[in-house]
């Protein structure tokens, strides 16, 4: 009665009435005239319904029956045959003919009803009315023939349709008929579309049509996931590489909703039974987050604005997601620590560490963004916190603006696919090269961060990399780049729920210690999608590796040229070149403000690493300034660094046994090789031992010496070294080549500089 | 703004003395790359008066000795910036005088903001509802109102 009795309307949304409103359809029928049209042309009105679904009609038979027995059950006759019709012309698209004939179907007894009816909906179809709820009905069909054998294939780009007898009732749309659905896409439709593919994916073998490829499946299967949800097609390609189908689509559902309110105690000013309970007598509904924090509370529903409360105001908690929470908890700052947070804003992270240092030791939040950095200092001083100092820096300026912390927070800047509930339009606008380009900008946050941490705190040495991402390339990815180029290891994070990290993805083979690292799902946890790796420096030394060391490379560079002879393209200028590289990163990378190097120059033994490290970043520069003879001043450092260096070699490489010559070595050996004066790469102690000699007028006969000690892993560096004593190279540049360059002898070398410097390392 | 009263100035100089060893570190940080150090207390003005903001709150509060406390009602009012009315008076110290600086608190004693009591603590008594007690002066609305302007 109350019901709208026009079956013309359609009817959206996924609801139930939307699907079921049998009762309306059924009565519609009796309206129909006696007269029922059952030409099994009338593909079309049917075609509308089927096309896009593809489904697949059960052996006829079984399809008639059941058909059949639904439409007497909703009272509706040719609900059957239509459905029959329509599922044979399963690959036909809406707009398209049929060509399936259903005349076998068809052939049996059609009631007067049922014909009048498909008069009705080929007129109907003939409008380019959809009746959904046809196709709901048919769907539902369609769910009962579904186990039924494989579907029929219906080409409707061949023009030629078969019919679909014994087939589930799904089929898979031609490539044709994409296009189609996306030109009116019935997202009723496409959702049960996607529904009937997953499940036939999930048990392929028995349920596939035949001749289908899986990947044709697949591929329908995105376009829906894309047209439904409105994603990109890029990042659905990634996520589908991400998650198997069944995840996929609760990922993708629980990305349309947002994760729930949670905020943090401030336990510098209050406690979180207080504050609960302050909160409940303001009228939030709350409740503690989890067992896994202490401070966190969920918000269920609120009277008054959560973020504008008296408490609020007061400082007593702070907005912040749950995934927030967690780095920090790895993190682990202890009181009187030094800590750098490197991206900070807003600050909850910040303000997090300052609450667990109980406004102890000295915390400094950077960002790079200023207008965000307001928010912070805003947010800080809300809170109470007075440990902090706030600066603007960019975060790979560190640690040459300050170094020596004890841990360090890196919550890098990220495509942002771990909180899509937040912001949709990251469905659409990232593509391959926004991936990539935050994995670059990650790396080089990351490197710097590590180079940050003062690997022998006596309390710390920690570092954790965090990203809101749950893409491969910026989380694993990045972490295994950072194990490679530096002196860190991973540890556990101390979170003991969360599903691992990858330790190989497609292609991709990581270092199996990343199964330490942690990630998060908004479907699984319910917070947002977060990584998170805890890393633990153990050395300050930085392993020469450099293709990252382009800046140090480039001083050499620019003096090498000319130096360097034809000769030394291969080892002795690339060697140089990273020796120079390398000691200037070393130099760069040296946190302690009391810069090793210079005191170690003089002084000697600090510890094989910390001084190779800082002497070869010395060397480095000054070599290539030692070369020119430009800088005295320089090149007497770099002279001083050398025999430092290569004395430190010395002692080094019977240390060096172990990865970090190969380290080392490997260091030395890639970036310079490539071109004749890369100035970058420093090799490692080893390299810059052998390089040392050659660049700098290191009398290095030690050196050299030194450098074949170290460098029995590397053929290179050995052939290198062996070069480097063969050839007298003088003032030639450093660069690059690897190597293979041979080395001026010593008589050749600029002394003038290295006079001191080569006292200084034979005493 | 009201002059600090010796208490507050020695609380001050107490505060920023605690501060010296992260300024020592923050003078690494180039000037033009420092954004915040530690507390600010307030700003002087270009006629060197002193300006104390919101943020001072915290250290200022718990030395305060002329107290207002507002009834519920009228917090959100003062915390939108407005004057608090006598109907919105909750309790006041004793021997408040005219003009004096006061921290405003509301009945669960969490700090609110800065005022000047605008009539003293017998006056308050006398006047009607409508009349203005305490003249605002700056109220931690602001870390939201203003979050712009904040130091």
């Amino acid at each position: 009665m109350g019901r709208k009795l026009d079956p013309t309307k359609e009817k959206r949304g996924p609801g139930r009435k939307a699907r079921k409103q049998k009762g309306a359809e059924t009565e519609l029928v009796r309206f129909l005239p006696a007269g029922a049209v059952q030409t099994a042309g009338k593909k079309g009105p049917q075609s509308l319904f089927n096309a896009p679904r593809g489904k697949k009609r059960p052996a006829p038979g079984s399809d008639e029956e059941e058909e059949e027995e639904d439409s007497e059950e909703d009272g509706m006759v040719n609900h059957g045959d239509l459905w029959g019709s329509e599922d044979d012309a399963d690959t036909v698209d809406d707009y398209g003919a049929d060509s399936n004939s259903e005349d076998e179907e068809e052939g049996e007894a059609l009631l007067p009803i049922e014909r009048a009816a498909r008069k009705q909906k080929a007129r109907e179809a003939a409008a380019g009315i959809q009746w959904s709820e046809e196709e709901t009905e048919d769907e539902e069909e369609e769910k009962e023939v579904t186990p039924e054998s494989g579907p029929p294939k219906v080409e409707e780009a061949d023009g030629g349709l078969q019919i679909n007898v014994d087939e589930e009732p799904f089929v898979l749309p031609p490539a044709g008929e994409m296009e189609q659905d996306a030109q009116a896409p019935d997202l009723q439709r496409v959702h049960k579309r996607i529904q009937d593919i997953v499940g036939i994916l999930r048990d392929f073998g028995a349920q596939r049509e035949e001749g289908r490829s899986r990947s044709e499946y697949l591929n329908r299967l995105k376009k829906d996931l894309a047209i439904y949800y409105s994603y990109g097609d890029f990042l659905l390609g990634k996520l589908m590489d991400l998650f198997p189908l069944s995840e996929l689509v609760e990922f993708l559902e629980a990305n349309e909703v947002p994760r729930p309110v949670t905020l943090r105690t401030n336990t510098l000013k209050t406690r979180r039974r207080d504050l609960a309970q302050a909160l409940i007598n303001r009228g939030v509904n709350l409740d503690p987050l989890g067992k896994w924090s202490k401070t966190g509370l969920v918000v269920y529903d609120s009277s008054v604005p959560i973020g504008a409360t008296p408490e609020y105001l007061a400082g007593h908690y702070m907005l912040q997601g749950a995934s927030s929470m967690l780095p920090v908890m790895a993190l682990a700052p202890q009181e009187h620590e030094r800590i750098l947070d490197m991206c900070c804003a807003p600050g909850g992270k910040t303000s997090y560490m300052a609450q667990l240092m109980k406004n102890t030791g000295v915390i400094l939040a950077n960002d790079a963004n200023a207008e965000r950095l307001k928010s912070v200092v805003g947010n800080l001083h809300r809170l109470g916190v007075t440990n902090t100092i706030i600066s603007h820096y960019d975060g790979r300026q560190f640690p040459k603006v300050v170094g020596g912390f004890d841990r360090v927070l890196l919550d890098a800047p990220c495509s942002g696919t771990g909180v899509i509930s937040k912001d949709p339009a990251v469905k659409t606008n990232k593509d391959e090269k926004d991936i990539l380009r935050c994995a670059h900008l990650q790396k080089e946050l990351l490197l710097s961060a590590i180079d940050s941490v003062n690997a022998t705190s006596k309390t710390g040495g920690y570092l954790v990399y965090c990203t809101c991402s749950i893409t491969v390339e910026e989380n694993e990815w990045v972490v295994d780049y950072a194990l490679k180029k530096r002196n860190v290891r991973l540890v556990p994070t101390g979170l003991d729920f969360g599903q691992e990290g990858f330790t190989r993805f497609r292609e991709r083979r990581f270092h199996p210690s990343l199964r330490s690292t942690r990630r998060f799902y908004p479907h699984t946890h319910n917070m947002d999608g977060f990584f998170i790796a805890k890393f633990k420096k153990f050395s300050n030394s930085i392993p020469q590796s450099q293709t990252g060391n382009s800046e140090t490379a480039t001083p050499t560079n620019v003096d090498l040229p000319q130096v360097i002879p034809k000769s030394e393209n291969s080892s002795q200028p690339a060697k140089k070149a990273k020796g120079a590289a390398k000691t200037k990163q070393q130099l760069q990378k040296q946190q302690h403000p009391k810069k090793a190097s210079f005191q170690k120059l003089n002084g000697i033994s600090k510890g094989a690493d910390s001084e190779l490290s800082t002497v070869p970043s010395v060397t480095k520069t000054q070599a290539s300034s030692s070369f020119q003879d430009s800088s005295q001043p320089a090149g007497k450092a770099e002279g001083i660094r050398e025999p430092k260096v290569t004395g430190k070699l010395k002692q080094r490489s019977p240390k060096l046994q172990s990865s970090k010559k190969v380290a080392f070595l490997r260091q030395n050996a890639p970036p310079k090789g490539t071109d004749t004066q890369t100035p970058a790469v420093l090799s490692p102690s080893k390299t810059q031992a052998t390089l040392k000699p050659k660049d700098h007028h290191q009398p290095l006969g030690r050196a050299k010496g030194v450098e074949k000690q170290q460098l029995p892993e590397q053929p290179f560096e050995k052939a290198a070294f062996q070069k480097q004593n063969d050839t007298p190279k003088g003032p030639q540049p450093p660069t690059v080549s690897p190597i293979r360059s041979s080395r001026p002898p010593p008589a050749k070398r600029k002394k003038s500089q290295s006079r001191g410097n080569s006292q200084l390392l034979l005493s | 703004m009201r002059p600090l009263t010796e208490e507050e100035t020695r609380v001050m100089f107490e505060k920023i003395a605690k501060y010296e060893k992260i300024m020592k570190l923050a003078a690494n940080i180039s000037g033009d790359k420092l954004v915040s150090l530690g507390t600010c207390f307030g700003k002087f003005t270009k006629t060197h008066k002193f300006r104390l903001h919101v943020t001072a709150l915290d250290y200022l509060a718990p030395y305060a000795k002329y107290k207002v406390w507002i009834k519920p009602g009228a917090e959100q009012s003062f915390l939108y910036g407005n004057h608090v009315l006598k109907s919105g008076l909750g309790r006041i110290t004793e021997n408040t005088s005219q003009y004096q600086g006061v921290v405003v608190y509301s009945m669960a004693d969490i700090p609110l903001g800065f005022g000047v009591a605008a009539k003293s603590t017998q006056d308050c008594r006398k006047v009607d509802p409508m009349a203005i007690v305490v003249f605002h002066q700056a109220d931690i609305g602001e870390y939201v109102r203003h979050e712009e302007t904040l130091t």
